[in-house]
């Protein structure tokens, strides 16, 4: 920024205090946010980044601590006070209403108004038409968003950030779910912001992002505030180790390659409606196949077929050379195949039981003596894979909705070793996990296929298909492109398979 | 999947194509069905839970249900007939019974807002606390009348519901012109939309700044209202307010909403649908009594189609081959 004054602080943070029961998640926290400036804020998950931003957006009340926007000291009580000090938070999780359209979801809370409370509808639609446009996407005002996908959802949530004269504009894991074009948009927006002179906090875990786009970066660990870096001046390792404390080994450590056994899996043309089509591959134990791909290709949808949770329209399916027909998860269990699904916390776990149950849940009909449940077996269990995954809990009595993201995901998997698998899907093992506990989960996928488990890892995330994958499946609308060999591939090989562009010569 | 046009319309609101079925059937099996005489007549007597079902419709978009309505009605009409025979109006002639009108509608909105500010400030399940307020409020009207039956003894008031405007009865007119204004309140006005977003995701109600507790409260209160409303047609039809007044209404009224296509999780629903889920019960009850079936075999076939028409919606609204099977 030449132009001096736009280099102004727009908001600064001070010595910000949030407790909780049992829980100080704020410890004092500055932060501070120039005009134009794109402000990374950066921790492992459970740092206090969330919550920051909520106290932020008038969602909670800090118990210390003072905000200033504008030089201005400011209180923010609700959500809708700060919003009229200019400040929108474009959140993490979805917050939309699923049955209601397109522009009432961006205008939630403050529809625009005729006389006796009616809703302007023209107004409404008119004003959202524009925001869409600028947004470049192909949905209008009056789609409802439960026909949206994720992806779209999420352009609808970044829309709300236009619809303000907004000073201060957050980003909360905005890309989670976008695919590459619908970055390029977003990022467009957040250059156009920052030309307007508005503030913006970019929250994410994604180190090729921060390093694109911001100009600082402030670093968070255990709620309290770990200093600001001049992202210019710094570099990955720099920002990891003031992350989680210490360096991050990112060599395949434990890759105890083995030979490759015998198939394990055969899949020739399975299809399902217009979910995918013609899908074949193979798999063999002690491999690790990955499938890459955008939101959207198929690849949850397949995993789902071959766990039986949907009807393949076409195709067949052996395990260890047998044709089998998999009509529902309880079948797939019976034949050693096990999925771990892709969001851990509605499809995984249930949140409010404890580690112990949450592991011996699709066995607990075996673990019983007499008519009662034997809670001594399912500690036995617990224990075994609390060891073998190093699952970090108090205690089995723990309600897994108090573990962290990476120790959540190991209850899932744990969970389902426990079924001796001789298949295990994994849909995205580390989504909203911080780097510390990543690089573990991808050491411990590579651990079970060594010990002769057949695995499938399905990733949106370019490194980590590359850095656990034996073998890459790209697939691209429904349609498995090419399987590449892991030493031989290359990240552009990738981009093109998944974007189809290569798809007719492959 | 949206269709348009009026079999997008049948499919997004089923029960519409059972009212045809029973209209229908009705008009073929007995010929004191089709008669204008006889629509009015359904029309008086749907217009008690059609009112309070106008009410619950936005209470269950909301997410919320309140089972306190009959209990509601029988006090609201207590207090009506009781103050009719207070001494303070006894020389006002007919002006008796505005006063009393007056107090009964009071009566449901204070229950109502009762109601909805206990729900808001306690965070308690609405089913529980409207389970409390039916079992309270209902032991109140035993209090209160004594377990003696109040009789009307102004005649205007009870022969109130033989009046008519322009041979319309005046009660089916409450009825129709609330339906109209509830429609519009809740498809055109920011206060409609609110209900609906608060219902479909309550979390991103609050986070897009709506004050929730506060609009849930005027949704009670609207409830509270049409119950006490609701409890002219009876007690004008029966000349008299009976401690009983009421019971199982708050089963009849969710029946209607919920074959009308609003949602028990809330977030969905729609006036016409719920219109025409009053009108499926009142002409089963009409129409069946008219062809000599028992009272029981009402509640037999009612309780069929309720099931049926859900597991109808179903069909029609799922995904088709592509949804995960449970």
């Amino acid at each position: 920024m030449t132009d001096t004054a736009a280099a102004g602080t727009i908001l600064r943070l001070e010595k910000i205090v949030k407790t909780f029961p049992g829980v100080r998640a704020l410890d004092g926290v500055d932060f501070e946010l120039r005009r134009g400036e794109v402000h990374a804020l950066m921790g492992e998950n459970g740092a206090g980044k969330s919550t920051l931003m909520k106290v932020l957006a008038g969602m909670y009340q800090p118990d210390g601590g003072r905000i200033h926007i504008d030089g201005l000291r400011c209180v923010l009580p609700t959500p809708i006070a700060a919003k009229e000090q200019g400040v929108i938070l474009v959140h993490q999780e979805l917050s939309l209403a699923e049955e209601m359209t397109v522009a009432e979801n961006i205008f939630l809370g403050e529809l625009p108004r005729s006389r006796f409370g009616f809703v302007d509808w023209k107004v409404l639609n008119r004003r959202v038409g524009d925001i869409l446009e600028t947004l470049n996407v192909d949905f209008g005002p009056r789609t409802k968003v439960n026909r949206l996908s994720i992806a779209k959802k999420q352009m609808v949530e970044i829309a709300r950030a236009l619809t303000h004269d907004a000073k201060v504009v957050v980003f909360d894991e905005p890309t989670a779910s976008l695919t590459d074009a619908e970055k390029t948009v977003l990022f467009d927006i957040i250059g156009d912001l920052q030309e307007r002179g508005v503030g913006i906090v970019y929250i994410s875990h994604r180190m090729e992002e921060i390093f694109r786009i911001s100009d600082r970066i402030s670093i968070l660990r255990d709620g309290s505030y770990r200093g600001t870096l001049v992202t210019a001046e710094t570099d990955e390792d720099e920002v990891t180790r003031a992350m989680i404390g210490r360096s991050l080994d990112l060599s395949r450590t434990s890759d105890a390659r083995v030979a490759p056994g015998e198939v394990r899996l055969a899949v020739r043309d399975l299809s399902c409606g217009k979910l995918f089509r013609d899908v074949s591959f193979e798999l063999r134990a002690g491999e690790v196949l990955g499938f890459y791909g955008l939101i959207g290709a198929g690849r949850t949808e397949i995993a789902e077929t071959l766990f039986g949770l949907r009807r393949p329209s076409a195709g067949t399916v052996h395990l260890d050379g047998e044709a089998v027909r998999i009509g529902s998860p309880a079948e797939a269990i019976a034949r050693g195949l096990s999925l771990v699904p892709e969001s851990r916390k509605e499809q995984g776990l249930v949140l409010g039981m404890n580690c112990r149950d949450n592991i011996t849940l699709p066995q607990i009909d075996r673990m019983t003596s007499g008519p009662f449940i034997s809670g001594a077996r399912e500690v036995e269990i617990y224990d075994k894979y609390q060891a073998r995954l190093e699952i970090k809990a108090p205690s089995w009595r723990t309600m897994v909705k108090n573990l962290s993201g990476g120790n959540q995901q190991k209850i899932v998997i744990g969970k389902w070793l426990s079924m001796a698998p001789r298949v295990l899907i994994v849909d995205e093992p580390t989504r909203g996990i911080d780097v510390g506990s990543k690089s573990e989960i991808h050491n411990l996928i590579r651990e079970l296929a060594a010990s002769g488990l057949a695995v499938i890892v399905i990733s949106s995330e370019m490194p980590e298909v590359l850095r656990v994958s034996d073998r890459i499946a790209a697939m691209h609308e429904g349609r498995l492109v090419t399987v590449f060999e892991r030493d031989v591939v290359t990240e552009d090989d990738l981009i093109q398979a998944i974007s189809g562009i290569g798809e007719h010569a492959a | 999947m949206t269709k348009s046009g009026p079999l997008g319309w049948l499919i997004r609101n089923p029960i519409w194509v059972f009212v045809a079925i029973i209209f229908v059937f009705f008009s073929l099996s007995t010929d004191r069905f089709f008669d204008i005489a006889n629509f009015r007549n359904i029309l008086v007597q749907t217009s008690t839970i059609g009112l309070i079902a106008l009410g619950m419709t936005l209470v269950m978009i909301n997410g919320n249900i309140d089972l306190s309505v009959g209990a509601t009605l029988a006090l609201a009409a207590s207090v009506t007939v009781d103050a009719m025979g207070w001494a303070v109006f006894a020389d006002w002639g007919n002006w008796q019974i505005l006063p009393a009108v007056l107090l009964r509608l009071l009566t449901g909105v204070a229950i109502g807002a009762l109601n909805g500010f206990i729900v808001w400030k306690t965070g308690v399940d609405a089913f529980i606390v409207t389970l409390g307020a039916m079992l309270g409020i209902r032991g109140l009207v035993f209090v209160y009348t004594q377990e003696q039956s109040f009789f009307a003894t102004n005649f205007t008031y009870s022969d109130f519901d033989y009046s008519s405007v322009l041979g319309v009865p005046t009660l089916a007119i409450v009825f129709l012109v609330f339906t109209v204004a509830t429609h519009i309140l809740l498809s055109r006005t920011v206060h409609g939309s609110n209900t609906y977003a608060v219902g479909d995701n309550r979390e991103a109600a609050v986070n897009a700044g709506i004050r929730v507790g506060p609009h849930m409260v005027v949704n009670f209160v609207i409830v509270g209202f049409f119950a006490a409303l609701a409890g002219i047609t009876l007690s004008t039809q029966m000349g008299a307010a009976t401690p009983n007044l009421g019971r199982e209404f708050e089963l009849w009224v969710i029946t209607a909403v919920v074959l009308g296509g609003t949602k028990l999780t809330g977030g969905a629903g729609s006036i016409i649908g719920t219109f025409g889920g009053v009108l499926a019960i009142g002409m089963l009850r009409n129409g069946m009594n008219l062809i000599g079936v028992p009272a029981f075999y009402v509640l037999l076939v009612l309780g069929t189609i309720l099931i049926f028409v859900l597991f109808l919606d179903k069909q029609l609204n799922r995904q088709g081959d592509e949804e995960i099977r449970l």
